[in-house]
């Protein structure tokens, strides 16, 4: 799991993106955080790069949690 | 899906003429936000940016506005903290380990006499001039001036 809780830009991008080459294929990445535009753009990259978002949860405005399968 | 984007991926390339600190935050963020999205990133370091190379110097640069003689820089460096807005320095750390390339101009070098030595050949991956920048942009979607 990455913790990106109280970062800003464009820490929780930089660390998922991390992450992500650390991870080997199949492995399920979890990214949480509160920075409220990473939320969006964190699939946007996702899409990006090819890769599957499993799930997005949390509410408008607080913290999320982001699941990618590498 | 089978992972990482196939193809070759896109490029963006930007120039970092100025060595003004907010500027060379803009440089770093945005080289660093296109490699997490999956392009490829050279920063192309030149006149009064290349002296944010030197060593020591990264974030040692005037505000480009309101420097008001370091008062300006002082407060903008404290919202920044109290932002929570990381260091140059990690920036440009997660750039390299990201695999972005850092480029310095040796003319600019010659000009100013900066000898490799003076500068952080930790982070840069080559010393050139305007035609690696040309070979680098012309086959970059993004290219920018900062």
């Amino acid at each position: 799991m990455v913790d990106c809780r109280g970062e800003t830009c464009p820490v929780p991008l930089v660390e998922a993106r991390k992450a992500l080459r650390k991870a080997s294929p199949g492995d399920v990445v979890e990214v949480v955080g509160t920075h409220p535009s990473s939320k969006k753009e964190i699939p946007m990259a996702m899409e990006a790069l090819g890769l599957e978002v499993l799930g997005i949860e949390g509410e408008e405005g607080g913290e999320w949690k982001i699941r990618i399968k590498r | 899906m089978t992972g990482e984007a196939g193809a070759s991926p896109e490029k963006i390339t930007i120039i970092v003429h100025s060595g003004d600190f907010d500027k060379v935050y803009s440089a770093f963020i945005i080289g660093n936000g296109a490699l997490a999205m999956g392009m490829e990133a050279s920063l192309f370091f030149t006149f009064w940016g290349l002296g944010r190379l030197k060593k020591g110097q990264l974030d040692k640069g005037p505000l480009s506005k309101m420097h008001m003689w370091g008062l300006g820089k002082l407060m903008i460096k404290s919202r920044m903290k109290k932002a929570k807005v990381v260091s140059l320095e990690r920036l440009a750390q997660d750039f390299k380990e990201l695999g972005g390339k850092i480029l310095a101009c040796d003319m600019t070098m010659d000009i100013m006499g900066i000898s490799p030595e003076d500068l952080r050949q930790d982070l840069i991956e080559e010393y050139c001039a305007v035609g690696t920048y040309i070979a680098e942009a012309r086959s970059s979607t993004v290219t920018l001036f900062i």
